[in-house]
């Protein structure tokens, strides 16, 4: 019998697991993990891709199917395309420990990437809004390279997707 | 006999395949630090959309082949990108402005197949149409800084748009495969992307001081796996591991 307590922790086995490329953050507060549903003793996990082209997708998985079958289930992993995941999905506490780890979090209202306009994206260090872009590409897909004119601080901002 | 679907899936997976691999080339190039982040990762995006859309095609054909036997287990002729996402790097200008001219392309694809009656189709462009917005800003932007720039900049964003011109039109070819599709819903009718390409590239090339492009004439095969020179120096390098390691995997 599947009760509402197995799928709970079923989620929180799922939910534990770090995003390899931001070790700040679980694939829960990120937001791609999308549910945990059981059957029997089989746990499936819903994830979908941050970025098409994330090279730590397949890692994810495997981790996530890892800790499931740390918790004692069969794990089966479904790929989600649709709905496209967004930054909006990354949980509050996700965005403080983003802050607290040096990277920006995501200014709010994704799909709004107009030419050439530009969010204000507040220093993670000194709060400061008297920041420039330097790259739009930085460490990994995900990251713009930006820098503090306030404490001279260059800082990663996770950028709108 | 391919169907229509899979035809029209491996020319769209193989413009990001083969134009991924082409800006994978600026890896440790790049005229700047940032740039050689940007490209890589833009590279990135590409070949991770041309997975997705190589896994569809594999999925429509039925034959139990999978994204690396379309990726690597073709001869040239197999392959059925648009010319322009084989076309050489050339310089920095020239491969901004390749870019800039495919991002938009695929900005307005990508907003128009976000409605395909075919679902995988659509979710798929939901999500490469916000990341294409991120590759139009970053390539449209050097197109205006080099072609509104020193002389030298200027003569070689110049140099670029004429040498890329004759490239272009090819993208808005239509022919059974994509009548066939679009009439159903299923696929963007490529020549009606043609007047949105037109209206996104204007304020671009107006800021750059460029001319818009003539489209009138274009070289083309690509669709028909005709390609340029250029096509086996590169499948020679793609191919190499998968020749080298036949089946090989990480
Ligand atoms: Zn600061």
């Amino acid at each position: 019998m599947v009760t509402d307590l197995t799928e709970a922790r079923a989620w929180s086995a799922a939910a534990s697991v770090l995003d390899p490329e931001v070790p700040a953050l679980t694939v829960a507060e990120l937001g791609i993990l999308r549910s945990v549903s059981v059957e029997g003793d089989t746990a499936t996990a819903r994830l979908t891709p941050t970025y098409s082209g994330c090279p730590a997708v397949l890692a994810i998985e495997l981790a996530v199917e890892a800790a499931l079958r740390e918790a004692g289930f069969d794990a089966r992993i479904e790929r989600v395309l649709s709905p496209a995941w967004t930054t909006d999905w990354i949980t509050e506490d996700g965005r403080e420990k983003l802050r607290a780890y040096g990277i920006a979090p995501p200014v709010k209202a994704s799909g709004k990437a107009a030419l050439f306009s530009e969010p204000t994206v507040a220093c993670p260090r000194c709060g400061s809004s008297a920041t420039t872009r330097v790259s739009e590409f930085g460490a990994t897909a995900c990251q713009a390279q930006y820098r503090c004119t306030a404490c001279a601080e260059p800082f990663d901002y996770f950028k709108c997707l | 006999m391919a169907t229509p679907l899979f035809t029209a899936l491996l020319r769209l997976a193989d413009d990001h395949l083969i134009l991924g691999h082409r800006l994978s080339e600026w890896c440790g190039h790049a005229p700047m630090l940032e740039e050689d982040l940007a490209l890589p990762n833009i590279a990135l995006d590409l070949i991770g959309q041309a997975r997705a859309l190589y896994t569809y095609a594999g999925e429509v054909e039925g034959a139990g082949r999978d994204e690396d036997a379309l990726a690597y287990g073709r001869h040239e002729r197999g392959y059925v990108n648009a010319l322009i996402c084989e076309t050489e790097n050339g310089d920095f200008a020239r491969t901004m402005y390749r870019q800039c001219v495919f991002a938009v392309f695929m900005g307005r694809f990508w907003e128009a197949a976000v409605t395909s009656s075919d679902p995988t189709l659509a979710a798929i462009a939901a999500k490469a149409r916000k990341e294409t917005a991120y590759h139009i800003r970053h390539s449209a932007e050097w197109v205006i800084r080099m072609g509104d720039g020193t002389d030298e900049s200027t003569r070689r964003m110049r140099d670029a748009a004429t040498y890329l011109a004759p490239y272009i039109g090819e993208l808005f070819e239509a022919d059974t495969v994509t009548d066939a599709l679009s009439a159903d819903g299923i696929w963007p009718d490529p020549p009606a992307l043609q007047s949105g390409w037109i209206a996104d590239m204007t304020p671009i090339l107006d800021q750059a001081l460029l001319p818009m492009p003539d489209l009138g004439f274009a070289h083309t095969g690509g669709r028909q796996g005709v390609h340029t020179e250029g096509m086996g120096y590169l499948l020679a390098e793609l191919h190499y591991m998968q020749r080298a390691y036949p089946g090989l995997t990480w």
